[in-house]
């Protein structure tokens, strides 16, 4: 029987990757991800799992000690955040390159400067082009389900590539709430033990990480990229069997009150949960709107993203990271694989939510009224922002 | 690839080549002969984690590869902590019956630069975790593979190109960092210098640093006559002169104890290794002698440890 418990996102990460035995986890402790790796040591110490907790120096060692447990054919697990994803940043896309099926979770965190511990997405949008599988949980027990399914896409044979999962820091990773854990049992049935096919062994010696002249490195590069989109095949059937063993579904994209709405909002992460209240209120009063998020970030999911939206007229993007002098990385996306569909929905960019500043209801409705005046005058200006104190410096009227 | 053993003496030497023909290195190079040795004394039950640099290069060309041997390389820097990986990774596979139990030899590999620095962090880090690896040191004192450019392992007075000898330089003006004595400040059981004009004296080196149970460290001189500019065919006698002077003398530290592999009654004059190589042609009488100064202090410092460990 599975049991529904009180965890923090953070645990029930950990949770989720003690219920998939791993065998080495390295990690270095950065806010706000540290309960992860705390959990792990915990439970490694207490012997609830049995793995090689290693306590490197760096995150950028954390990575590179998962690339070296993952070439012996380790189930490999780490976790990090902001500052920590940006020192591991070159490591992050060797793992995609060598397809070590590595699982990290991202406690998502804003970069510095000024320092800030507290969540945005400015870390995951950096390493949007590593190569690596990616998806964003929205609260705690999607933060456990994916975790888990992470193992099982990242290591079938015919994905082979590592997998993040995205969860807000503090706002998802130090929050409490119910989630169902599973029996072993059903794990065990979900996820099969992992046999990597290439492991370091001296009685069949293999060269992992040879280097590629011009004359190759194309080819090698390419090959990469068609069997990382082949991978989203496996990712929907992940979800499909995750939903008949445990009963939740999982979708590329996550619609919520979205028939009929000619107005669409676009959320990422946890604050799609305060985003769900305004659309209840606005449409228990009759709007045409309704929410989506991104669940798979990458591979992009093209097909159906541009389904989803194809009846709106309007799509508002809210952003909790700046490319500098672009704007919103996600809108920039988005409005990119709408651009040649006909018809297709006026886009809007706003960010906000930046260095842990909270995004509000009434943030929200700001954001909604705000983004249909965008969208009526067609003028676009360079910066939309909610929730920033724009008088003080000068962005806004 | 069975190798027959050969006798040297009491040595035992196999014919086995894990390294293939057909690799990349500059014709005399010291490094490509003392990985050949290194891999003779290593045997096959290893996995080599090498990092970015000369070795890396010459041997590992997409679709090529000249490593009999189950090797990985992913980064510059990250080498030492890629080891801490593997060798977590396979005790606990063992331990869990995933794997069949037997003795793997964990080896990482990298030159003088992605060791003294770049990679120092991640050595430091698995030295102080205590794995149970062999570090071996390829050190051609300089950034040979981008050209030859300065690192905190090129000697006093050597021309470099990013410190190069001029009008108001000598080239480089800082000593040799000790990485031994780094080594050695981690209590690490077992750390040695080695060069490949001793042939024996490094493969036994390599064997006893293989079997040791814990962290072991090797720092391996490595001749290279592109980079120190000498003929290729002096390599052997440029690697000899270097221990016969002092400037690197043969030595092991056995959990702490240091002890001279090669003992001299009387070293030959620094001027003799300095002459023959081209990075150093620019040195005056004067700069030769404060060199010689220093190599004459160093030594009696070595052996004064030793004294101390014999003592």
């Amino acid at each position: 029987m599975s049991k529904r418990v009180a965890l923090e996102a953070s645990f029930a990460v950990a949770e989720a990757a003690r219920m998939a035995d791993v065998d080495v986890t390295a990690a270095y402790p950065i806010t706000p991800q540290t309960h992860i790796p705390e959990r792990l040591a915990e439970m490694v110490a207490d012997g609830e799992l049995d793995a090689a907790y290693i306590p490197v120096e760096s995150e950028h060692s954390a990575m590179s000690a998962c690339l070296g447990a993952a070439a012996v054919g380790a189930r490999t697990f780490t976790a990090t955040a902001g500052q920590g994803l940006e020192l591991m940043h070159e490591v992050v896309y060797v793992a995609s390159s060598m397809r070590y099926p590595i699982v990290m979770a991202v406690c998502n965190r804003a970069l510095s400067a000024p320092l800030s511990v507290w969540g945005d997405h400015s870390d995951a949008m950096a390493v949007r082009d590593t190569g690596w599988i990616q998806v964003f949980c929205q609260n705690n027990q999607e933060a456990f389900d994916l975790t888990l399914w992470a193992f099982r896409v990242g290591e079938d044979p015919k994905v082979l590539f590592p997998v993040m999962v995205h969860l807000d820091g503090f706002t998802l990773s130090h929050v409490t709430e119910p989630v169902i854990l599973p029996e072993q049992s059903e794990v065990d049935r979900f996820l099969p033990k992992f046999q990597y096919l290439f492991a370091l062994n001296p009685d069949k010696p293999m060269t992992h990480g040879a280097f590629g002249p011009p004359e190759i490195y194309s080819e090698a590069k390419i090959a990469q990229e068609v069997a990382f989109r082949k991978s989203k095949e496996i990712i929907l059937q992940g979800w499909n069997e995750f939903g008949n063993i445990f009963g939740r579904h999982y979708f590329p994209v996550e619609q919520y009150r979205t028939a009929g709405a000619k107005t669409l909002l676009l959320t990422m992460g946890s604050s799609t949960e305060t985003a769900k209240i305004v659309i209840d209120e606005r449409r228990d009063k009759g709007e045409a709107i309704g929410l989506i998020s991104l669940r798979l970030w990458r591979p992009f999911p093209f097909e159906e993203f541009r389904q989803i939206v194809k009846g709106a007229e309007t799509l508002i993007v809210l952003d909790r990271c700046i490319s500098s002098g672009m704007g919103g990385p996600v809108f920039s996306e988005v409005r990119s694989a709408l651009y040649n569909e006909v018809p297709k929905p006026k886009v809007v960019n706003i960010i906000g939510g930046l260095g842990g500043r909270d995004i509000s209801e009434n943030d929200f409705e700001y954001v909604i009224d705000r983004s249909r005046e965008i969208a009526k005058q067609g003028s676009e200006k360079m910066l939309e922002t909610v929730g920033v104190r724009g008088k003080m410096i000068g962005i806004r009227g | 690839m069975e190798g027959k053993t050969i006798k040297f003496g009491k040595n035992l030497v196999t014919t086995r080549e894990s390294l293939a023909p057909g690799h990349n290195f500059c014709a005399g190079c010291g490094e490509a002969l003392a990985l050949r040795l290194a891999l003779k004394a290593l045997g096959e039950n290893v996995i080599i984690a090498n990092a970015t640099g000369c070795i890396e290069i010459c041997t590992s060309p997409l679709p090529y590869t000249s490593w009999r041997l189950p090797w990985m390389h992913t980064l510059f820097e990250n080498t030492a902590a890629e080891i801490s990986g593997v060798e977590a990774g396979l005790n606990i596979l063992m331990k869990k019956g995933k794997i069949p139990q037997r003795d793997i030899k964990c080896i990482a590999i990298a030159g003088d630069g992605g060791t003294s620095d770049i990679g120092i962090q991640a050595l430091s880090g698995a030295f102080e975790r205590r794995h149970n690896f062999l570090y071996l040191c390829f050190d051609n004192e300089a950034y040979m593979n981008t050209g030859i450019q300065r690192s905190s392992a090129t000697p006093y007075g050597a021309s470099t190109t990013t410190a190069p000898a001029g009008k108001f330089s000598i080239g480089q003006i800082t000593e040799k960092k000790n990485m031994v004595a780094i080594a050695v400040a981690h209590d690490i059981p077992y750390a040695a210098t080695a060069c490949h004009s001793y042939p024996f004296d490094l493969m036994n080196k390599v064997k006893k640093g293989a079997g040791i149970k814990g962290p072991a460290y090797i720092h391996i001189l490595s001749c290279c006559p592109t980079g120190w500019r000498y003929p290729s065919n002096l390599t052997i006698e440029v690697g000899r002169l270097a221990v016969e002077t002092g400037i690197f003398p043969l030595y092991e530290v056995d959990d702490g104890q240091y002890k001279l592999s090669i003992a001299r009654p009387k070293l030959k004059p620094v001027e003799e290794y300095l002459k023959l190589q081209g990075r150093f042609r620019h040195l005056s009488d004067e700069e030769i002698k404060k060199i010689q100064g220093k190599t004459d202090r160093k030594y009696a410092k070595l052996r004064a440890k030793v004294a101390a460990s014999a003592a």
